[in-house]
């Protein structure tokens, strides 16, 4: 496994120029996840309107992998029913942490880059600390402000 | 004629005899060969230590202090025989101050419930300092829960250095205890601590000093610092994991209940009550790590054969080279510039997350620690969520950190 199939470009780009990035007014939920091992802070703000993600912005600090994967993820989700998107927090979870799951890129689309972390097992939970905090914030979007995440 | 008068030249380090004893330096990780730069988390052992643990596993193997048979009494002659070579490594005026725990963090948690505990009064204070590990810190914390004493912090400086005259402002009648570093683990800096600890004493305050990233690096004399208690571990000094030292003063250590109760630390038991043994063995309940202490034991022994000034001479080379290399590299930060230091160096670059330099480095055989090294309250005052931490031993080389900078320069083109 090369160091490339880590960092692919879309990785990079999304890390340099994240996506949704930033604070979100009239939020219906907020929700912080937290990293214990490397520090890596996190803050998902989301607006349900009628069960679906009309809106959802991040901000924190992280590594490539958790920067990008965050910025992705909000591209992904927006638009998506609850349900859709939750269906949608399995099938990366399977990504980054089953070797066998395939890698259907009809289905990922974009997602499909994060692959290759699950070849780097110290950094799957920096791919997954926003899909976590999403999953918890879309089963239960609780008043602000939300209880807090941590992938440990 | 005239005469020249010519310095002597420096004491040369044999680099490559000193890494021949140390076999996993042989090894490659993808592809290259490894450049061990992590040696302030833990350090790699030589062939003596891994000889004397496999000889005890092979050959002496048995629970000690308690049989008549004849492995029973080899194994508690080597790990009594290894107390004794720590006994010597640190000063300590006698076999009884040296107790053999898990590591520092057990040390300063022993020390914390059995000498702090039962002394500490509502409102008496607990003086440490903004740079220690967690080890440092939380068992403090837990005890100032328990009995109502405030932990009171002194601060550092942007160099990452202590100023004594701010610490000694804070030692009022109210400190009990002062606790600190002798070496910072992420910054490296070393702390004052022969002033420090003399202060303290001046006015009746007890003294622990945190030696676990000192012990590699420098020659310990206890009794010259004149602490009351020094903690370290074996791991960090080319010895095994679970095994450290508590060396306490030997009044006090007599004057302490025992942490755990147990097999080993009591002469008779019964339902009425029970008389505890003597010094060590108090703090020592239950079957300790015997092959770990035999380890230490060892490492001690390596370490005493070696030219240790030359040893320390290589290391502060080795830093100045790290410094001018990483210097040059666009974005690159120190954390941590403190005026004495360890063969150490905590840095940032802008636009490199500290995981994703730890990952590119790993690729290119370079081991390195990423993260915020157990001192949480220092990244918050250098305002950094994380740092990369590249901590030498003397079997380093300044090929290896020609190497490091190389690849941080390289993540740092992918990234921008
Ligand atoms: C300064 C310092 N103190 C204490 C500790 C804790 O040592 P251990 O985890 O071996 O108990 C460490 C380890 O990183 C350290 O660097």
């Amino acid at each position: 496994m090369q160091l490339q199939d880590l960092y692919r470009d879309v990785i990079l780009d999304h890390n340099r120029h994240p996506r949704n990035f930033g604070p979100l007014p009239e939020a219906s939920a907020s929700i912080e996840g937290f990293n214990p091992l490397c520090g890596d802070r996190l803050t998902l703000r989301l607006r349900l309107v009628d069960d679906r993600v009309d809106d959802i912005r991040f901000e924190g600090q992280g590594c490539a992998i958790s920067t990008a994967s965050a910025s992705l993820m909000t591209e992904a989700v927006k638009g998506k029913t609850r349900d859709e998107a939750l269906a949608l927090f399995d099938r990366v979870h399977r990504l980054l942490t089953d070797d066998s799951a395939e890698i259907d890129d009809a289905k990922l689309g974009k997602l499909a880059a994060l692959s290759g972390v699950r070849e780097f097992p110290a950094r799957v939970k920096c791919a997954s600390l926003c899909w976590h905090t999403l999953a918890s914030a879309l089963k239960s979007p609780a008043p602000l402000p939300g209880p807090s995440v941590s992938t440990e | 004629m005239s005469t020249i008068v010519r310095a002597r030249p420096p004491r040369a380090f044999d680099v490559d005899a000193v890494r021949r004893e140390f076999p996993v330096l042989a090894r490659t990780v993808h592809g290259n060969p490894i450049a061990y730069l992590d040696n302030g988390a833990s350090s790699q052992s030589p062939e003596c230590v891994i000889a004397a643990v496999e000889g005890y596993m092979r050959r002496h193997h048995a629970n000690i202090h308690r049989g008549v048979h004849t492995l029973s009494q080899e194994a508690t002659g080597l790990y009594e025989a290894a107390r004794d070579r720590l006994v010597g490594f640190i000063k300590a005026a006698s076999r009884h101050e040296i107790v053999f725990t898990r590591g520092a963090t057990e040390s300063v948690n022993l020390v914390a419930q059995s000498f702090a505990r039962p002394t500490l009064r509502p409102d008496d204070e607990i003086l440490i300092t903004h740079l220690e590990h967690h080890a440092n810190i939380v068992p403090w914390q837990m005890v100032a829960q328990q009995t109502g004493a405030k932990l009171v912090v002194a601060p550092i400086d942007s160099r990452g250095e202590v100023d004594a005259q701010t610490v000694e402002a804070l030692m009022s009648p109210r400190t009990k205890i002062f606790a600190c570093a002798h070496v910072s683990n992420a910054l490296g800096t070393v702390l004052p601590v022969e002033r420090l600890v003399a202060s303290a004493r001046r006015r009746g305050i007890a003294t622990l000093v945190d030696g676990a990233q000192a012990v590699p690096h420098m020659a310990v004399d206890v009794g010259a610092l004149g602490c009351d208690f020094y903690v370290f571990s074996g791991h960090k000094m080319f010895a095994p994991t679970g095994i450290g030292v508590l060396y306490g003063r030997e009044a006090l250590l007599e004057r302490m209940p025992p942490w755990q109760g147990g097999g080993d630390m009591i002469l008779t038991v019964s339902f009425d009550g029970t008389v505890y043994n003597a010094l060590p063995y108090k703090f020592e309940a239950g079957t300790p790590n015997i092959s770990g202490a035999i380890g230490l034991g060892a490492a001690v022994e390596f370490l005493d054969s070696l030219d240790l000034g030359a040893a320390h001479a290589h290391e502060q080379a080795l830093l100045e080279h790290a410094h001018a290399a990483l210097r040059s590299i666009p974005g690159l930060g120190f954390i941590g510039t403190a005026r004495e230091k360890v063969g150490l160096v905590s840095f940032v670059v802008d636009g490199v997350h500290p995981h994703d330099l730890g990952t590119i480095l790993d690729r290119d055989g370079i081991a390195i620690r990423t993260g915020h090294h157990c001192a949480m309250p220092v990244m918050e005052f250098f305002r950094v969520p994380a740092t990369a931490r590249a901590s030498f031993a003397f079997y380093n080389t300044f090929d290896e950190i020609d190497r490091l900078a190389a690849s941080v320069e390289r993540a740092r083109r992918l990234f921008t």
